[in-house]
């Protein structure tokens, strides 16, 4: 708590030429108190709560809904404070204060009460009420044949982002060309993106490729695929959800690729025309290496987003054929919803943050020495 | 003479295959862009057209309104929503409306409460130089941006269980908590970048000018990156309108999306296509709307930091 009110302290010390030296002590030292009084009054309600869920003391609330109230309490007088005793500095702190208390709250403490519940047996349904097991979750998760295979969905979903990128790159370069109508097909293509999962799901995964009547289903016919189930086999289920996914995020991918292809100077190309270069030549040796820091920007994100897959594997296959299209984002989802069991279910969740964060932290490794070794 | 039809020749013979070239390629072009309009704009067509059918109509496959099948309006009656219907009571109308009014609540209470924490920090962090035990600025905003990788399931469970305890559960304030949440290293980044595009010398003029700077953020700086808060909030609204994994998982009846209805009723089988086309294109239709008139934005708002 000290800590964070010496946030921004970096800056000016309160300044002493203040002809109203003994004011501004006092002020000071008013904000300090305004602190620490508040601080104490936080952890006061935090230890009655606590204590009274444990049963010890008789006393308390009968949800911890007002320890939320003290912690946004505390919140605003740190803020004060923090104002009162720093001036100048305390007024700049208050800018990155709320963001930051709020982050604080709404996803650090979450993300580390989650490894507490990922070390817990708790099943939600079950009455006993969650009680410690010896990481038995993550021995049983080492055994669960349908989490790694999640994960290995995974990782063809997010190697098939390549296919979607360069989709994409031919598309933003349709559009980067002298054409007409380029306000109609700036929407057309931006659609998809606007539409919601779900409702995308119906419409395309249940209604456009439904297996007598959808018209992706009579188009296949007449290419003459005779049985065209589209979730019905693992290797077809796996590609409808990518296309699927692909559908909805190339947009995405094709505004920013769009936007770099814009920033980029014209004359660069028109210079690589003259020197005799086919178009080919000019966008593999121009055009597609200066398209790289976005190019690499465009594809970190859209990877980070397709790890959070989960709306569309749920509401269409539910991760069948026999978890042949499971994102571990929809597997956890089940764990939860078929079996309540949130303890499990969290500890795979961690994991697969941990397995994450050190994915993106190699990715973007890789990412420097590109752009280093090219500009 | 000779030479001159030689010329002319060599002249003529590069230009016609260079026309030939032009054409082709143009052909090629517009053929391509308009097979990936239609790859995107065809099932909404289909959508909104089943919307108007009866099940006959379906199982022939008919496409085109007036020429193929005579539209009706029971898929929208079957909402409540048709002509004959609308003055009516009706209960599936009636939480249609329920589960709309939520997602309207929810998702702009959430972008308004990202733009305004987001875009104070952004400030901050793009004029003032601050410390935070060894974190320094950049530290910081990589803290808030990093955020963007959390998946959704690390933080779903913990959720749902401090959400019990909070009495939060199926609460609309619960769920644009967690909303702000998704969009918040959104909104920061989109609008630090905008914020580092507005030279310092204009904070300081206003200054010295005699403005606080909260009076400099509030009255100077804000209303010049208008532009970039619509793009930032509208950006933030298609992704919180179109939320439907933590929405699912922490509401049951009070707070539930539009998308936690529209994914129930997919559930159901042998639910009438007519009446689930005309659901889901109530509920894609307004982001569609946003989409064809405030394009301009939400380009601006997704490019932002593509391009330095």
């Amino acid at each position: 708590m000290t800590a964070s009110a010496s946030m921004a302290a970096a800056d000016n010390e309160p300044e002493f030429d203040n002809p109203d030296i003994v004011g501004a002590h006092a002020r000071i030292a008013a904000g300090k108190a305004l602190i620490w009084a508040a601080s104490i009054l936080f952890v006061a309600a935090l230890l009655v709560q606590t204590l009274y869920a444990a049963g010890a003391i008789g006393f308390g609330f009968a949800t911890w809904r007002p320890i939320l109230y003290a912690y946004a309490l505390w919140g605003i007088a740190l803020g004060v404070g923090q104002v009162m005793a720093r001036g100048e500095a305390g007024l700049r702190a208050l800018f990155v204060l709320p963001a930051a208390l709020f982050t604080l709250a709404v996803a650090i403490f979450p993300t580390l009460f989650g490894f507490y519940i990922a070390s817990l047996d708790w099943n939600l349904a079950a009455l006993g009420g969650p009680h410690f097991n010896d990481f038995d979750n993550f021995v049983q998760m080492f055994h669960d044949p349908y989490y790694w295979n999640a994960l290995a969905n995974m990782v063809f979903y997010v190697v098939m982002v390549l296919a979607e990128y360069a989709i994409a790159f031919g598309l933003a370069l349709l559009l980067n060309a002298e054409i007409r109508a380029r306000k109609f097909f700036r929407v057309a293509f931006l659609i998809p993106f606007m539409l919601s999962p779900v409702a995308v799901s119906w419409m395309i995964g249940k209604s456009l490729m439904e297996y007598r009547f959808g018209p992706l289903a009579r188009l296949a016919r007449d290419f003459g695929w005779q049985t065209p189930a589209f979730f019905a086999y693992p290797w077809t289920a796996r590609f409808t959800i990518e296309a699927l996914d692909a559908w909805m995020w190339i947009p995405f991918m094709v505004i920013l690729l769009l936007a770099g292809l814009q920033a980029m100077s014209k004359e660069v190309i028109e210079a690589a025309k003259v020197d005799g270069a086919s178009p080919w030549q000019a966008f593999w040796k121009v055009t597609f290496p200066l398209m790289l820091p976005v190019s690499i920007t465009t594809l970190l994100i859209r990877i980070i987003f397709k790890l959070k897959l989960a709306d569309i594997v749920i509401t269409v296959t539910g991760g069948g054929p026999g978890g042949a299209t499971d994102t571990v984002s929809s597997f956890i989802y089940r764990v939860y919803r078929d079996r309540s069991n949130v303890g499990y279910g969290t500890a795979l969740a961690m994991f697969y943050l941990i397995l994450i964060i050190l994915f993106l932290m190699l990715l973007l490794r890789i990412a420097k020495r590109f752009t280093r070794n090219v500009v | 003479m000779a030479v001159t039809a030689d010329l002319d020749d060599s002249f003529a013979q590069p230009g016609n295959t260079q026309r030939a070239k032009i054409v082709v390629g143009r052909v090629l072009v517009y053929g391509a862009l308009i097979i990936w309009a239609i790859v995107c704009l065809f099932p909404i067509y289909w959508t909104v057209t089943t919307s108007f059918k009866s099940a006959i109509d379906v199982t022939h496959g008919h496409l085109v309104p007036w020429l193929d099948f005579i539209p009706n309006w029971k898929g929208w009656g079957s909402l409540g929503l048709s002509p004959d219907t609308i003055f009516q009571i009706s209960t599936p109308r009636h939480e249609f409306i329920g589960r709309f009014e939520n997602s309207i609540f929810i998702s702009i209470g959430a972008s308004l409460l990202a733009l305004l924490l987001g875009s104070l920090a952004a400030y901050g962090l793009s004029r003032f130089q601050y410390k935070f035990g060894p974190m320094k600025n950049d530290d910081i905003l990589f803290f808030f941006i990093s955020q963007l990788i959390l998946p959704p399931v690390v933080l779903a469970l913990p959720f749902l269980v401090l959400y019990k305890e909070l009495a939060l559960l199926d609460t609309r304030i619960g769920l644009i908590f967690v909303y702000t949440l998704t969009v918040l290293p959104i909104v920061v980044w989109i609008m630090r970048d905008q914020f580092n595009t507005i030279p310092v010398e204009l904070d300081e003029a206003a200054l010295v000018d005699g403005l606080s700077i909260w009076g400099v953020f509030f009255r100077i700086i804000l209303p010049i990156t208008l532009p970039g808060l619509v793009a930032a909030f509208i950006l933030s609204l298609v992704l919180t309108w179109n939320e439907y994994f933590f929405a699912s998982l922490l509401t049951a009846s009070d707070a539930k999306t539009l998308p936690v209805m529209v994914a129930s009723q997919t559930g159901s089988q042998g639910i009438n296509w007519w009446s689930m086309a005309a659901l889901s294109a109530a509920a894609i239709a307004p982001l569609v709307i946003v989409g064809i008139f405030l394009e301009r934005y939400i380009v601006k708002g997704l490019s932002t930091g593509a391009v330095k």
